[in-house]
């Protein structure tokens, strides 16, 4: 008599591993390299062999649960894990092209950005809140580290302490909550959760909801959800550019994935209490997020600053989308995500090119005519500002599209009108950049522009993106529809 | 011989979580808002090692393993990231991090 | 081959992209070499001839079989719930007629235009717009469904007005590119409306679940169809420049020369020919409204010919001229003759893109002048040019027997005289009109003729600076002119036992539906073969009378000419002032329009919703933000102590539930 191993299907997360070894291998050449680049493309390597992974998986019919129902993938996984593939490569080829004139070439950097990215696919792979939690801190802490990457600069290091501190006094919360959950439940697996729940006697469901709050306030935070964004503004800012691009999209979009997997296959089941109170929780989020992050983003004059707000603004579009808690709601808010990688990371690219030393070169008088300084560039810029406001026949404006329709249809007819107004606010400082770029004249501060091949790779993909989803959104769309959360 | 019912850790527990979460509201400097941070964890692996007592389940005792390690993973780079700062601001108060506002 | 359909957009697509984001490299890398408009314009131009190779391939694909006709999925597009609109694209021999003429004519003039635009520092801009133009003619007329129509139909305009204010430094371009956008907006309004009436009715925006829901209906959708019809048709009236919206045409000349011919004469104007061809179903189904069609298209013509026969500025001649042979083509479709009007589309084509490109060749050789009262005895100096036009405005003046204008022409005057629907009279009187405009056709035709190529040059230094064109911008004229004869013989009048392969053979799959329809309702009479040569010696006589006369005016007599516009007086004038419509336009609508605009400006807008409401709420909603960014005080300590009241709220709520 043996023991029995148990079969961990390692090739369920091929993709998560695949982009480990890649920074382990970044760590090894990093020794042996003086020229820091390659480091980059091999990590853009790494993480374009991981999407084909991904890829294969998909191909390959049926969802594998793995490490014994500790994480699982399905096409809600691979889902995320293409937006995570898609918003890590653009940010490493904008890396590539900022960080030399910023002094910040380095092995660390793009190994912490692949740690980082293996952190989020384990959030979106997870069905276990341990795997969830580890895949959360694995991605926070090096997202600490990357913020706080350019230990020259104050404000980078700031960025870092900020995010630090706020993001552990969050995980402190959201890991209490999982104890609590763990406690009223008797497990920590999304499904075992949803059973347990379900044996909790009436009148005691009060240490599981409070559970279940704590765990969507330690979402909120990643995904900076108001009231517990505070840390964003200022990180973002305070961050390289090339981290700020990455953080926005990478960390929201993995947040998400959990936060959504977590509601809907642990809490989502009908006629409970729960799934009534998180609706109407997220749904308050949701207002509070958009219309927050939109009227601030107004006052703003600094376009990276405000560009953390608008990032705010949009994690409460999505959210709308998650309120639903339908399928339609849930593949327009992945839609939304989906999008929202390609603009946001061509946007703040665009911001890279033009920033010189901390915080000059962001503000939006030196956007001023840039239409006729440098042509190509500020007609990419239009297309990311136009495509973040809504603009039909881009692939913004399908996430909103989506999202809105499905909000409408679940019967959030109110939390409709508040986001099309919202957006409707939100017309307003995208398009004073796009005034500025067009129709003012030349600043007497604008520097010469230096696009070097990386970064031109990463703008045109970005670019690309954006008009592909505005072109053929059905194609994403399907795909979103079919990631089987509901069976 | 008497037991200690797991209520009372839980209690236990919740008070460590709200010294710690009350610390880090009010203390100013940063190393030991750190420390409070920490003890709310901690909080959080009494009450996983309570619940686990209580389940006669081993779920929650291997999750508290995995958060030590995070907890001193977390406080290596928070120290980190605090020394660079220090070299720029020369000041451990977490009010003197104030340039980024607005 | 009919799969790789969408080559012929992909094709001039790659043009664009090129153009627009290397155009000026490439022209500066080879700018040794080579003129800046040879280096976009050969891109430009290979990419629309490699698009016409594809549509021939698809044409020769499409020879004789029967009934083609295939849906070419590409993608969905939208899917919202149970409405699915794809990009998906409908080859059958109309949309294949269309894609010969769209780059075949499309491929001569950006030929042409390379010529044309030699001096022209613009010439990348030029050619991204051109290229883009043919891709999005291409997607209005392949789309198999009515929301790529509506895109494609906007996508024509976008590119309309780029291309008529493409020398926006001038005043009068901006001025005609605008005024072009915004009288098509009137119709597009209309066609939206009309576009969204089917939605609505029938579900779904494909054409043929459409046509196929029509068919099996029994008239319970009469007046809905009605109603469709009238909206659809209003935007053909602002795309293809019938009264009343004619007036932007004549403005468009405003633009390059080769925008003329392609946008403004051979392709773009004719897109609501096309929308009514293909729809032939529905408008079958509404005679009623298709009587209003037929008269607005027969009085357009009549109306647009009388304006040719004063103006001076040769390229405005043929503007008229256009305006007067779609409202041909509209009178075509109108009494239900649809294989008719296309086939006069086809052939006006290609004798309008020559007499457009003449036109520009004599401009480009004559520093820009363009007024005929300047020019004159240019044929000895540009024998090419004037062989060419001569041989257009033949085609034009519909010259018997020779010319694919005669042929054509002559298949709409026979089915107008053929109506008997809903009464005979109707059809009498629209030929009559058709007869008359044949005939101050001809006339005014040749008047440009005369004054432009023949007799005493007007303006010596002129006439001394004057050359023949390069090669490059006289060989599409001859490839144009050869068409110009050729294609009428595709479309003989079957009544004397001659093949009419346009209607009877390749268009019949297309139409067969609504002429069912038409034959049920005894629509058509069907006239003998004595009757069918009368008419046919009738239009030659009309035509060959309106040459003669334009010769006696002009050449033998030309103190005829002076006389009677002088002995016309008031009346000349006020043609010659076209009408004075636009100063109708201006006095009765726009000034009104201004003037209330001006009002609501200043009492309600400026005080009320500017102070108040705009001002008012943008101050506020700035504000609001402002105190927002005030709560972002940038300490750690706050931040975590709103946090944690976050927190408190979040528990309370939802422990007190």
């Amino acid at each position: 008599m043996g023991i029995e191993l148990p079969s961990l299907n390692f090739g369920a997360l091929l993709p998560v591993i695949i982009v480990i070894l890649t920074s382990v291998m970044v760590l090894i050449f990093d020794l042996a390299l003086s020229d820091k680049r390659p480091l980059g493309w091999i990590s853009f390597v790494g993480l374009m062999f991981a999407g084909g992974a991904g890829w294969i998986q998909q191909s390959m019919e049926g969802f594998d649960p793995a490490f014994q129902n500790m994480a699982i993938t399905d096409g809600y996984t691979h889902f995320f894990n293409l937006i995570f593939v898609v918003g890590a490569g653009l940010s490493v080829l904008v890396a590539l092209g900022y960080l030399g004139k910023k002094g910040l070439q380095g092995g660390e950097y793009y190994a912490m950005l692949l740690l980082a990215t293996s952190g989020m696919m384990i959030m979106a792979a997870g069905t276990d809140l341990m795997i969830i939690f580890l895949g959360l801190e694995l991605m926070s802490i090096s997202l600490y580290v990357l913020a706080a990457i350019n230990r020259y600069s104050r404000a980078s290091l700031e960025a870092g302490i900020k995010y630090f501190l706020l993001g552990a006094f969050a995980s402190a919360f959201f890991l209490y909550g999982i104890a609590l959950i763990y406690g009223a439940s008797g497990s920590t697996n999304l499904n075992g959760i949803g059973e347990g729940l379900k044996a909790v006697p009436k009148g005691y469901e009060a240490l599981p909801l409070f559970g279940l709050g704590l765990l969507i306030i330690g979402f909120s935070f990643k995904i900076a959800a108001v009231p517990f964004h505070w840390w964003t503004p200022d990180v973002y800012h305070g961050a390289p550019t090339s981290v700020t691009a990455f953080m926005s999209v990478g960390a929201k979009a993995a947040g998400f994935a959990a936060l959504i997997r977590v509601l809907t296959v642990s809490f989502g089941f009908d006629g409970s209490m729960f799934a009534d109170n998180w609706h109407v929780a997220v749904a308050t989020l949701a207002v509070l997020t958009m219309t927050l992050g939109n009227l601030t983003a107004l006052a703003q004059n600094d376009v990276k600053r405000m560009l953390a707000y608008s990032s705010i603004a949009h994690a409460g579009y999505v959210l709308v989308g998650v309120v639903t808690g339908t399928e339609q709601g849930i593949s327009a808010a992945l839609f939304y995500l989906m999008a929202y990688a390609f603009m946001n990371i061509g946007a703040f690219a665009v911001i890279s090119v033009l920033e010189q030393q901390d915080a000059i070169g962001t503000n939006l008088e030196e956007y001023a005519g840039l239409a006729g300084h440098h042509r190509v560039l500020a007609m990419l810029m239009a297309i990311f500002m136009l495509s973040l406001m809504g603009f039909p026949m881009l692939g913004g404006f399908w996430g909103k599209v989506y999202v809105f329709l499905a909000a409408i249809e679940a019967g959030w007819i109110v939390l409709a009108i508040i986001a099309v107004l919202n957006s409707g606010i939100a017309a307003y400082y995208y398009l004073r950049v796009i005034v500025h770029m067009y129709m003012s004249p030349v600043s007497d501060q604008s520097h010469a522009i230096n696009l070097n091949s990386a970064m031109q790779v990463a703008l045109g993909l970005a670019a690309f993106g954006t008009i592909l989803l505005g072109v053929m959104p059905a194609r994403i769309m399907d795909l979103a529809a079919s990631s089987g959360l509901f069976g | 011989m008497e037991h200690i019912p797991t209520t009372w850790y839980l209690l236990l527990a919740a008070i460590l979580f709200s010294i710690g979460a009350g610390g880090v509201l009010i203390r100013r400097n940063t190393l030991v808002i750190f420390m409070c941070v920490e003890m709310m964890m901690n909080a959080a692996n009494l009450t996983f090692v309570a619940f686990a007592r209580e389940f006669g389940s081993t779920t929650g005792q291997v999750f508290v393993f995995m958060v030590m390690t995070v907890a001193a993973v977390e406080v290596a780079i928070g120290l980190a990231i605090l020394v660079e700062l220090y070299r720029h601001v020369k000041s451990v108060n977490i009010d003197s991090f104030d340039s980024l506002k607005g | 081959m009919v799969e790789y359909v969408w080559l012929t957009i992909a094709f001039p697509l790659i043009g664009v992209l090129i153009n627009l984001f290397f155009g000026r490299l490439l022209e500066d890398a080879f700018s040794k070499w080579f003129k800046r408009s040879e280096v976009t314009g050969f891109i430009g131009s290979v990419t629309v001839v490699l698009s016409f190779l594809v549509s021939f391939a698809i044409f020769l694909q499409a020879l004789g079989i029967e009934h083609f006709s295939h849906q070419v999925k590409l993608w969905d597009w939208i899917t919202i719930g149970d409405f699915h609109v794809a990009i998906s694209f409908l080859v059958d021999p109309l949309s294949i007629i269309m894609l010969l003429v769209v780059t075949g004519v499309g491929s001569l003039i950006h030929i042409y235009a390379v010529g044309y635009m030699d001096h022209d520092e613009g010439s990348a801009r030029f050619f991204t717009y051109l290229n883009l133009f043919v891709a999005s003619m291409l997607v209005l007329v392949l789309s198999d469904n009515y929301a790529g129509l509506y895109v494609g139909w906007e996508l024509v305009g976008v590119c309309s007005y780029l291309l008529i204010g493409f020398w926006f430094f001038k005043p009068s371009a901006a001025d005609a590119g605008k005024k072009a956008f915004i009288v098509n907006r009137i119709g597009d309004f209309g066609f939206a409306l009309g576009i969204f009436l089917i939605w609505s009715t029938f579900g779904t925006l494909d054409y043929m679940e459409v046509f196929h829901e029509v068919g099996a209906s029994h008239g319970e959708f009469a007046s809905v169809i009605n109603w469709v019809t009238i909206l659809l048709f209003v935007g053909a009236i602002g795309k293809s420049a019938q009264i009343p919206l004619y007036v932007w045409l004549p403005d468009a000349m405003e633009g390059p020369t080769p925008v003329s011919a392609l946008i403004h004469a051979a392709t773009m104007v004719t897109a609501g020919v096309y929308m009514i061809a293909r729809n032939n179903v529905l408008f079958a189904m509404a005679p009623n409204v298709s009587l209003v069609i037929a008269f607005v298209g027969a009085i357009t013509a009549f109306f647009a010919a009388t304006m040719a026969l004063v103006a001076f500025d040769l390229k405005r001649v043929l503007a008229y001229s256009t305006i007067s042979q779609l409202g041909y083509m509209i009178l075509a479709v109108g009494v239900g003759a649809y294989a008719a009007g296309i086939f006069h589309l086809f052939t006006h084509a290609f004798f309008k893109a020559l007499l457009f490109m003449a036109a520009g060749s004599v401009m480009h050789a004559m520093k820009g002048v363009i007024d005929m009262r300047r020019l004159g005895g240019l044929k000895d100096k540009m024998p090419e040019t004037y062989w060419t036009f001569l041989i257009g405005a033949a085609a034009l003046s519909g010259f018997p027997l020779i010319t694919a204008g005669f042929w054509s022409k002559d298949n709409i005057l026979v089915k107008a005289f053929e109506l008997q629907q809903p009464n005979q009279a109707f059809g009498i009187i629209l030929y009559t009109i058709g007869i008359i405009t044949a005939l101050l056709t001809a006339f005014y035709t040749f008047r440009a003729v005369f004054m432009t190529f023949h007799g005493e040059p007007r303006d010596k230094n002129l006439y001394d600076h004057a050359h023949e064109n390069r090669r490059v911008m006289t060989l599409p004229l001859w490839i144009l002119a050869i068409f110009s004869i050729g294609a009428g013989f595709l479309g003989l009048p079957s009544k004397l036992g001659l093949p009419n392969w346009i209607e009877d053979g390749w268009l019949y799959s297309v139409m067969a539906e609504s002429h069912e329809i038409l034959e049920h309702a005894h629509h058509f009479a069907h006239i003998g073969f004595g009757l069918e040569i009368a008419l046919l010696s009738i239009s030659a006589v009309v035509a060959l009378v309106g040459i003669f006369g334009a010769w006696h005016v002009y050449i033998r007599y030309p103190q005829i000419a002076v006389d009677t516009a002088r002995y016309a007086g008031r009346f000349y004038q006020l043609v010659l002032d076209k009408y004075r419509v636009d100063e109708l336009y201006d006095t009765w609508i726009i000034e009104p329009g201004k003037g209330l605009a001006d009002i609501l400006a200043k009492i309600v807008d400026m005080n009320f919703i500017d102070k108040t409401l705009v001002d008012g709420s943008a101050n506020s909603v700035r504000g609001l933000g402002h105190i927002m960014a005030i709560l972002q005080t940038g300490y750690i300590r706050n931040y975590v102590m709103v946090i944690f009241v976050g927190i408190v709220v979040m528990g309370v709520y939802f422990f007190l539930l």
